[in-house]
């Protein structure tokens, strides 16, 4: 239900929008464009397909569109919108607030009731918005004698650190990846290191009672699962071979690994849970034992930091678990594949008679373009995939196989109670590590007996 | 600037020192605190453990026994009920039976089943709340929203026969307050069968969830000497292995023509304790259903009282099994129109008196699980 001011009048709304927008028009025009143009003169322009992009260029383009595919396809492959956009952050923080969403849903229908249902009109959809907005307008509140820099500095660390992870997460073929490294996994053991530290050091400096054990408790959590998980990881890298995430993902291209190791599978998937701080393993927020763990003392846009590198960090490890266990954007393409000659020739438009008169180029096109990465192209008897389709598709399935690992990540929520810390640390020390390493003797048994692996039978 | 230290013989009376340990932390859970109710526990821990906890209660005194004094015997019934509002029969139930016995008046048979029927649904309805209290203590959310969902069942009955869906003030001295509508009994019979229906769905996710039975048992264990010489009562006492129902007891009201069960576990830990009133509410209603079909169909469901009765000069001290245990009245009356005094003897003071004993040397983690399996509501123990 929606509150309109008692003293609301259409025409002074509309008369204050337009206003609006004439103030707004004459500063772009009078002040805006002329500043632009100032610093066009100072500023290298760059070269796109050949031209040098002036502003007259790019003005022209905006009326020209097949002049706009170089454009596009230059913002495609550029790093700013790797990291930004796809498949760094937007792409991340995209599925982050899905899960959120779906989080809350999928909770009320377990738990007979409606969930968000007023914010949006259609099943409170923008109820994150509205979070969102609550949370920025709240005042941020630090304790009295808190060690001030490391406190600003925490949330802000948390979500660095969680999109440094999410850079490290290939998504689609053809190097769809912000950082490509050849140490990727390793890369993605660094990063993770990170999070206990910024946990203990948040909680240390709040200089309250509550985070603090939150935070010890964090610590311990983190520490003790954090030999699980890397051990658990290290069966795929001894039948791989490598360490760099998108060949991993190569490397599963007729089965995944989790058939092979389903124990290796489970050991990760517990560890991903704790180090997610997830029921049933939400020790260092347990509200009922220590309020809020060491988020306690987080207010207003600090908490909603906190909360978007959680999930940033939830998406991240559901798609670590899909790269290396489920075969990452690996699936059947979803359309059939096109004729060579219409990728190197174009398409040729017949008039009336059926006659061809005349063949529209399409190499520009971004999605039947050629890529330069030859691997991505599968040519059989003529007939030809192109990277637009192969890039689609894979990351259609990737997406798919991630939202049903979070979906299982979601689902102890609603069914299991917390456990306690000696439960918790018997469980990461005893039992997960011991799994662990019956699932890399299983690895090594298959190398050794050549199943898979250089020479192997598969 | 050093430090002045009084010696210990020269210190005012109800003053000691006390003796800091740099190992020991100091937490005061509560009054606000999401894992606390209306009351504090000073808890000392060493790293994960327990080495001391006090519990404070008193934020919620009202003063209920001293407001009984001033007020007649009429008019004392909405606030008595007030301390637990969502159990708010069985907490008038003793009121009622002393004031009937100091007035002198009788109470027909229907009405004394019409009475069995709502104590057994509030006891639910209490049971139902207090067990999605337990349920977000141990971080089990659909715990919370399960119990506190199907309670809607019986506070629909409830408000079907009082008008009120929390506070009923339904009993009153020479019976109840107004007579259960036409259908009640198919409703009720319907709505109840539902409701046992549901609630054997919670052992599923709850009691048979083995995270939960990992976490709770051994945890807080209360011996059968210990249940006994704390004096707890109730689920607590029941937990530990004592079969002592005031239903059975010392029936009062028409529970001696009922076929009342209890439910005793041995064990005595925070499981044990959580599962009895969960038993509960599955005997409560096997008899709602007795007491629907015993009951006589028709007749008077309330003696009239002359206005502003007086009670005969003497005292009476009259005890009802509630949802926590014995809920006890004490009435003395020097024959006018209010009270001389009033004393409400109730379950969760007595049971909270051993939580010091239950907290000591268990860790942290176990405190919300042990101090809410006490079936402790803190409104009551404050009055």
């Amino acid at each position: 239900m929606s509150v309109i001011a008692p003293k609301f009048r259409l025409g002074y709304f509309l008369k204050a929008i337009f206003d609006n927008a004439f103030w707004i028009l004459t500063l772009v025009t009078l002040a805006g464009i002329p500043a632009i143009q100032i610093a066009l003169f100072f500023a290298p322009l760059p070269v796109i397909d050949g031209q040098l992009l002036t502003a007259f260029l790019a003005f022209t383009w905006l009326f020209n569109p097949t002049m706009q595919i170089p454009l596009i396809k230059a913002l495609l492959y550029s790093d700013l919108f790797r990291i930004a956009a796809f498949p760094g952050f937007g792409f991340a923080a995209l599925i982050a607030a899905g899960t959120i969403f779906v989080e809350r849903k999928m909770l009320a229908k377990l738990q007979l009731r409606v969930g968000p249902f007023y914010c949006g009109k259609i099943e409170g959809i923008l109820q994150l918005a509205g979070d969102g907005l609550k949370l920025i307008s709240k005042e941020i509140i630090i304790p009295a004698k808190a060690d001030k820099p490391l406190f600003w500095a925490a949330p802000v660390l948390f979500v660095g650190t969680a999109a440094a992870f999410v850079a490290l997460i290939p998504v689609a073929p053809g190097g769809w990846v912000v950082a490509d490294l050849d140490v990727g996994l390793l890369a993605v053991f660094a990063v993770i290191g990170f999070f206990p530290i910024i946990t203990i050091l948040s909680a240390w400096s709040a200089n309250s009672k509550y985070p603090f054990i939150g935070g010890i408790r964090a610590l311990h959590q983190m520490v003790s699962f954090e030999i699980p998980l890397i051990l658990s990881l290290l069966g795929v890298v001894i039948l791989t071979g490598t360490l760099n995430l998108s060949e991993i993902v190569e490397s599963q291209s007729s089965f995944p690994w989790i058939i092979f190791m389903p124990i290796g599978a489970i050991v990760f998937f517990t560890t991903m849970l704790a180090e997610l701080e997830r029921i049933p393993f939400d020790l260092p927020e347990a509200e009922s034992e220590i309020v809020a763990g060491w988020l306690t003392e987080f207010s207003g846009m600090m908490y909603g930091l906190v909360q978007l590198g959680s999930y940033l960090k939830l998406y991240a490890f559901a798609a670590l678990f899909v790269i290396i266990f489920l075969g990452g954007w690996t699936g059947p393409v979803f359309w059939p594949p096109l004729d060579t000659e219409l990728i190197t020739e174009g398409i040729p438009i017949p008039n009336y008679m059926g006659d061809p008169i005349l063949t529209v180029a399409t190499p520009g096109l971004p999605l039947f373009d050629k890529d330069p990465n030859e691997w991505v192209m599968q040519e059989q008897g003529g007939l030809v995939y192109t990277s637009g389709q192969l890039l689609i598709s894979g990351v259609i399935w990737f997406v798919l196989k991630t939202v049903g690992v979070i979906f299982f990540i979601l689902l102890p929520r609603g069914v299991f109670p917390r456990i306690r810390l000696d439960m918790l640390l018997t469980l990461g020390w005893y039992k997960l590590i011991g799994l662990s390493f019956v699932n890399i003797f299983i690895a090594l048994g298959l190398v050794y007996a050549g199943v898979i692996g250089p020479g192997g039978i598969l | 600037m050093a430090e002045q230290v009084i010696p210990t013989n020269q210190m005012p009376p109800g003053l000691q020192v006390e003796n800091v340990d740099d190992r020991i932390m100091t937490l005061n859970v509560g009054p606000q605190h999401p894992g606390s109710g209306h009351m504090r526990i000073i808890v000392k821990i060493d790293g994960d453990y327990i080495v001391d906890a006090d519990p404070d209660p008193g934020y919620v005194h009202r003063g209920e026994e001293k407001m009984a004094e001033s007020r007649n015997y009429i008019t004392n019934i909405p606030h008595l009920e007030r301390p637990v509002i969502h159990d708010s029969c069985n907490i008038l139930y003793p009121y009622v039976l002393g004031v009937e016995e100091l007035v002198g008046i009788e109470v027909s048979e229907r009405a004394k089943y019409v009475r069995v029927i709502a104590a057994e649904l509030n006891r639910c309805i209490y049971i139902q709340y207090w067990l999605a209290i337990y349920g977000i203590f141990l971080g089990h959310s659909t715990m919370f929203m399960w119990p506190a969902g199907d309670r809607e069942l019986l506070i629909d009955l409830m408000e079907k026969i009082t008008g009120a869906r929390v506070t009923h003030a339904y009993f009153i001295p020479g019976g109840v307050r107004n007579d259960i509508p036409a259908n009640f009994e198919d409703v009720c019979l319907r709505q109840v069968n539902y409701f046992e229906k549901r609630i054997k769905e919670y052992a599923d996710i709850f009691y048979d969830n083995p995270i939960l039975k990992a976490r709770t048992e051994d945890t807080g264990v209360l011996s059968r000497e210990d249940a006994i010489r704390l004096g707890t009562t109730g689920s607590v006492l029941r937990a530990s292995g004592v079969d002592y129902d005031l239903r059975i007891k010392e029936p009062y009201d028409v529970y001696d023509e009922l076929d009342v069960h209890t439910n005793v576990l041995k064990s005595g830990d925070s499981y044990a304790r959580s599962k009895i009133p969960w038993l509960d509410m599955l005997e409560s209603c096997n008899i709602i259903r007795q007491a629907l079909e015993k009951m006589p169909k028709s007749g008077s469901i309330r003696t009239k009282l002359k206005p502003n009765p007086k009670g005969q000069i003497g005292e009476v001290y009259r005890r009802v099994e509630s949802g926590r245990g014995s809920a006890g009245c004490h009435i003395i009356s020097d024959g006018k129109i209010e009270p001389y005094r009033l004393k409400l003897s109730v379950s969760s003071f007595r049971n909270l008196i051993a939580l010091p004993y239950l907290l000591k040397g268990e860790k942290l983690g176990n405190m919300p699980a042990v101090y809410w399996s006490l079936n402790y509501w803190p409104v009551e123990a404050d009055r």
